[in-house]
């Protein structure tokens, strides 16, 4: 087993609010320069630059996991975390399928699909800030059921997190994880809510970047063997030897 | 009504988007899930919530609001507050809870506006 340095949310310029110069290429290029190992792109309610950041992730033996950010019924905002590209886009089926509206570029901004060669394949039009009508449960439920990895976003912040919104963590949510956002407080989480990882429920702290110079500014190290789904998950857990660590991030 | 009345009327401190204070109110709307108020406010719509991060401003915007009211004491993220002075949609603050200044607008006479 090793220690892999880890973002697992960043932002692409297929994100409403990500800067425009978060093409999959460089996210990948900033990525390996912050030293990280492996990282997961998530782009609110969309994984079309998943790919794309996987293939160049894999010319330069950087780990990109495809997910996604799921805005719930409830205005939670989950983070589904895949091994294959094609399990993300199974997921962005079932939100696409529940999610209304188109977007207004001018009021929220551009929703860029680009490819790994830093070129523009095309504008998505979909209200991607939009609210997938779905609750939280079903959402994390069909998430699992893909098997991917279920993490409750930034729920220090009081927007779009689980504890802003609903005030506590449903005692029969399966989630693997809770992310503290980079401004955010391991220790301050633990003793606010103690009792967390007995349940289960693991901790990491990640960088929700939108631009360039975010990524890396929150790092989760993860003793594990491979930086597979499975392996992140035993991690959250603490089970055979797999932990995350904190203190190796930033250095 | 024009917002810059109810401001100065029922004690709404103003805290960005000054340039909108002549925006007219058409009707009153309330809720802190922004896809029911994209859904079902009515154009020009007072709005009261407790969401203070920039897609308020968004939503107001895409639905023609006429202002925020942001109840409880809360106050707007700087680029909430940005935001708003670019798209000139004033921000309006009360520590009263959104009941209670429901109340006091109502009973002045703004009313449901059809979404």
């Amino acid at each position: 087993m090793r220690l892999f340095r880890a973002d697992l949310h960043i932002h692409s310029c297929l994100s409403p609010c990500a800067a425009i110069d978060m093409s999959p290429k460089a996210i990948v290029e900033e990525s390996v320069k912050a030293g990280m190992d492996v990282i997961a792109l998530c782009d609110h309610n969309s994984a079309e630059n998943v790919g794309a950041a996987m293939r160049a992730g894999s010319r330069v033996g950087l780990h990109v996991l495809p997910g996604l950010e799921i805005n719930s019924e409830e205005e939670v905002h989950i983070l589904a975390v895949f091994d294959t590209e094609d399990q993300a886009l199974s997921m962005q089926e079932i939100v696409y399928g529940r999610l209304k509206g188109s977007n207004r570029p001018d009021v929220f901004g551009d929703q860029v699909v680009a490819n790994e060669f830093d070129e523009v394949e095309g504008f998505n039009d979909r209200l991607l800030i939009g609210a997938v009508q779905m609750e939280l449960r079903d959402l994390v439920r069909e998430i699992r059921r893909l098997g991917g990895l279920t993490i409750a976003s930034h729920v220090d912040r009081p927007s779009y997190s689980i504890l802003g919104q609903l005030g506590f963590i449903p005692e029969d949510l399966p989630l693997n994880a809770l992310e503290v956002s980079r401004n955010g407080s391991i220790e301050d989480l633990r003793r606010d809510m103690p009792g967390l990882e007995e349940r289960g429920i693991g901790l990491v702290t990640s960088s929700d970047a939108h631009e360039p110079g975010d990524i890396g500014s929150a790092v989760t190290c993860f003793l594990i063997e491979t930086p597979v789904v499975g392996e992140l998950a035993m991690a959250f857990r603490r089970e055979q030897g797999r932990r995350v660590e904190f203190s190796c991030g930033n250095g | 009504m024009k917002v810059r009345d109810i401001a100065d009327r029922f004690d709404l401190k103003t805290v960005a988007g000054e340039k909108g204070l002549d925006r007219e109110i058409q009707g009153g709307y309330c809720g802190d899930l922004l896809s029911d108020v994209m859904a079902n406010t009515g154009d020009g719509a007072l709005w009261l919530t407790i969401q203070s991060h920039k897609n308020v401003v968004g939503v107001a915007v895409l639905r023609e609001l006429a202002a925020i009211v942001l109840v409880n004491g809360r106050e707007p993220d700087d680029d909430t507050k940005a935001k708003a002075d670019e798209e000139g949609i004033p921000i309006l603050t009360t520590r009263r809870s959104a009941f209670e200044t429901v109340g006091r607008l109502f009973g002045a006479g703004i009313g449901r506006v059809d979404g």
